[in-house]
């Protein structure tokens, strides 16, 4: 997706488009190696997405149609949730040694390195959601099976938008005190289109709708992530240069 | 951005830079400029504008005003050909701690998009004498031998600035020494070497110019043989 | 004229335009058949919520001017709208409800307006929080930019994706545009009134700026006699 980007930015382009696939790649494989070696992230994420499903389904305890109505509204506050635990905990590693310095010291596109951290958080609350999704549906005796297609489709449009101002807000929110509290005040109110649109289309989809009638959320979402991925892409730069 | 043609020797240099924090002046009106083949030391008390100087001329700080130019051009105009001539080493040792010596090193060398990078990873392990701890988690490494570590990740890329913020401070007496006999070695290759340090007779076995600083001021830049260390306040530490 | 000679001016003109405004609303305007008085707070819930929109396009355009050229003016403006802006906005959210609640029967509802304002005020509350609780306040001007910029583009996108989906609301139901059937008196006065808060605004906007101007040339002086001080 840089790759092209890249190639009408500049004439001499193909070896720079090949550097930053290059730099994705390092900072996305650094991400996961690092996952990989201490497992907290991810480990968090889902224990906490269980618990927040939890309280709602022992408090709520809808049943059938109700179920319906809830569970779409339910399973995206608990992404929201669980992603802001995710982009904090991604810059908190970076943090530790000033990772974040270190990068902005290599001669290489920021734009590109905000895309390695964004594919990598998209795994990992990728990875957060599924968990989350398996036990909601053992909890809520729901089957995802029947919409499974549309209702991936749709999760992993909405996680892309979320991912993509989640990935240039945390890297803001780590420059602050109270980092854990800035982030969410930061990401909620941006997120807003991104909840309205994954909602309605989430609905459509798990009550086995036409999928035309729940094509204006879809729509919604693939407009956001593209604006947004954009928009993040060129103003990372400015975000890692300080 | 096609890499600018540099000319043969390219400069580093501070014009006329101030940086403020709120009502203190942590550099005022600095004029720097630092070649290949020299060795310089910036020495002043704390709060002097010693680390400031150093992450400016490493592009980590903007000044307030003034400019700072690589090759006669405005830094951020050629910002990639400035970061790939220059190494920095700061308080932090820029490393992952979750990943191996030599895995930190292949990341660092991946972003600078560098050929062969196997070999320069080796050499620069080798280089600071921690070849056969490469595959040991950074975690579980000696303070100074991630100071090792973190002094082969910024000469990785083989640049021809080399920018040390007190790159003694910590060190085991075997990692010190190592340090030393690398500076030495530094100014013969005809890399340009800008380090602070705390302990003036350390840095003035290795470097041909001071640079003294107080309160953000240059009070002397000139070669170290014959600086007036008296009236410079330094004859106390020498 | 000097400059505070200026502001005085400018000072003198709100502070009569808005009295102006204050009779118009009151006395000047006739009373709405089938609301009552209570729809004379309409005259400034409108004019407000321009006045937060317009700021906040403000700190947005002044946040790319910032980026690009560096100059701490446009920073400083970018701050100041946004300041001013919150306020605005937080003028619009206690006065939509207080004219609801007898007129609708409710304090609030989600409908598209009244969420797509809660959201910007939400934009400016993380905004100006970003501003007070960096580390290290050199990076705020680059930062707040960013922020400002993003949410710019979110504020379009909210506008948009409530009106697609919420609409099951019925329009406002004064509708405040042109040829709108509104009493030629009402136009009047609320065209007094909106031009009364801009002139407000930007009276306060621009005393923002100056003042964050002297706070740097203070910040300079006190440099400076620092620095003598060390030198003596």
């Amino acid at each position: 997706m840089t790759g092209r980007w890249r190639v009408r930015r500049s004439p001499s382009s193909e070896s720079l488009a090949m550097r930053s696939l290059q730099v994705i790649w390092a900072v996305f494989t650094k991400d996961l190696r690092v996952e990989w070696r201490n497992r907290e992230t991810v480990a968090l994420m889902v224990v906490f997405g269980w618990l927040v499903i939890f309280l709602f389904n022992f408090t709520l305890e809808p049943a059938g149609e109700e179920s319906l109505r809830v569970l779409p509204v339910l399973l995206w506050v608990t992404f929201a949730f669980v992603g802001i635990l995710g982009f904090n905990r991604s810059f908190a590693a970076e943090r530790e040694n000033a990772g974040m310095e270190g990068m902005a010291l290599a001669p290489a596109d920021a734009g590109a390195i905000y895309l390695g951290k964004v594919l990598a958080n998209l795994v990992f609350l990728g990875v957060a959601e599924v968990a989350v999704v398996f036990a909601a549906s053992i909890w809520y005796n729901f089957s995802f099976i029947p919409s499974l297609p549309w209702f991936a489709a749709i999760v992993f449009l909405g996680t892309l938008g979320y991912v993509a101002v989640g990935t240039i807000f945390g890297a803001i929110a780590a420059n602050t005190r109270m980092r854990e509290v800035m982030l969410p005040v930061l990401q909620f109110p941006v997120s807003v289109p991104i909840f309205i649109g994954a909602v309605e289309a989430t609905t459509g989809a798990l009550r086995g709708r036409a999928a035309s009638e729940f094509m204006a959320g879809i729509r919604l979402l693939v407009a956001f992530d593209v604006v947004f991925l954009i928009l993040s892409y060129l103003l990372f730069e400015y975000v890692l240069e300080e | 951005m096609p890499p600018a043609d540099l000319g043969p020797e390219p400069v580093l240099e501070l014009r006329d830079v101030s940086k403020y924090y709120g009502d203190r002046a942590a550099l005022e009106g600095v004029a720097f400029k630092v070649r290949p083949g020299e060795s310089v030391l910036v020495f002043g008390p704390n709060g002097a504008g010693k680390t400031t100087l150093l992450r400016t001329l490493a592009s980590l700080i903007r000044p307030s005003a003034g400019k700072v130019l690589f090759a006669g051009q405005e830094f951020h105009k050629v910002s990639a050909a400035a970061k790939a001539a220059i190494g920095f080493l700061s308080h932090a040792t820029f490393l992952y701690p979750d990943l191996t010596a030599r895995e930190n090193l292949a990341f660092t060398g991946k972003l600078f998009g560098l050929q062969e990078l196997n070999q320069k990873v080796d050499a620069a392990l080798e280089r600071f004498g921690v070849s056969d701890r490469a595959s040991t988690l950074v975690r579980e490494l000696s303070r100074g031998l991630q100071q090792r570590v973190a002094l082969a990740r910024v000469v990785l890329h083989d640049p021809r600035f080399l920018l040390l913020d007190e790159p003694f401070t910590g060190l085991d007496e075997r990692t010190s020494r190592i340090l030393e006999e690398f500076l030495a070695g530094v100014r013969a290759e005809g890399k340009a070497l800008v380090f602070s340090t705390h302990d003036f007779a350390q840095g003035a076995q290795v470097a041909g110019r001071l640079l003294a600083l107080a309160q953000g001021a240059v009070q002397y830049d000139g070669p170290m043989a014959g600086a007036p260390l008296a009236k410079l306040g330094i004859v106390g530490h020498a | 004229m000097n400059k505070s000679a200026w502001d005085n001016l400018h000072l003198a003109v709100t502070a009569v335009w808005l009295l102006a405004a204050l009779y118009m609303i009151f006395l000047y305007a006739p009373q709405e058949s089938t609301m009552g008085e209570v729809q004379r707070i309409f005259y400034i819930h409108m004019p407000t919520a321009v006045v937060a929109l317009t700021a906040y396009s403000a700190a947005f355009l002044a946040s790319m001017v910032y980026l690009a050229k560096r100059h701490r003016t446009a920073d400083d403006f970018a701050y100041a709208s946004a300041e001013v802006g919150f306020v605005f906005c937080t003028c619009v959210l206690v006065t939509g409800p207080l004219w609801a609640k007898p007129v609708w029967g409710i304090w609030w509802t989600w409908d598209a307006r009244l969420t797509s304002t809660f959201v910007l005020w939400l934009l400016f509350i993380s905004y100006l929080m970003l501003r007070r609780y960096l580390i290290n306040p050199d990076q705020a001007e680059v930062l707040a930019a960013v922020v400002s910029i993003i949410g710019f583009a979110d504020a379009l996108f909210d506008y948009m994706s409530i009106r697609w989906f919420r609409t099951q609301h019925p329009q406002p139901v004064i509708a405040g545009g042109p040829g709108s059937g509104l009493d030629p008196k009402m136009q009047l006065t609320l065209a007094v009134s909106l031009g009364a808060f801009l002139c407000l605004a930007v009276y306060l906007i621009r005393q923002r700026v100056a003042l964050a101007r002297t706070a740097r040339e203070l910040s300079q002086l006190r440099r400076q006699s620092a620095s003598k001080e060390a030198r003596a």
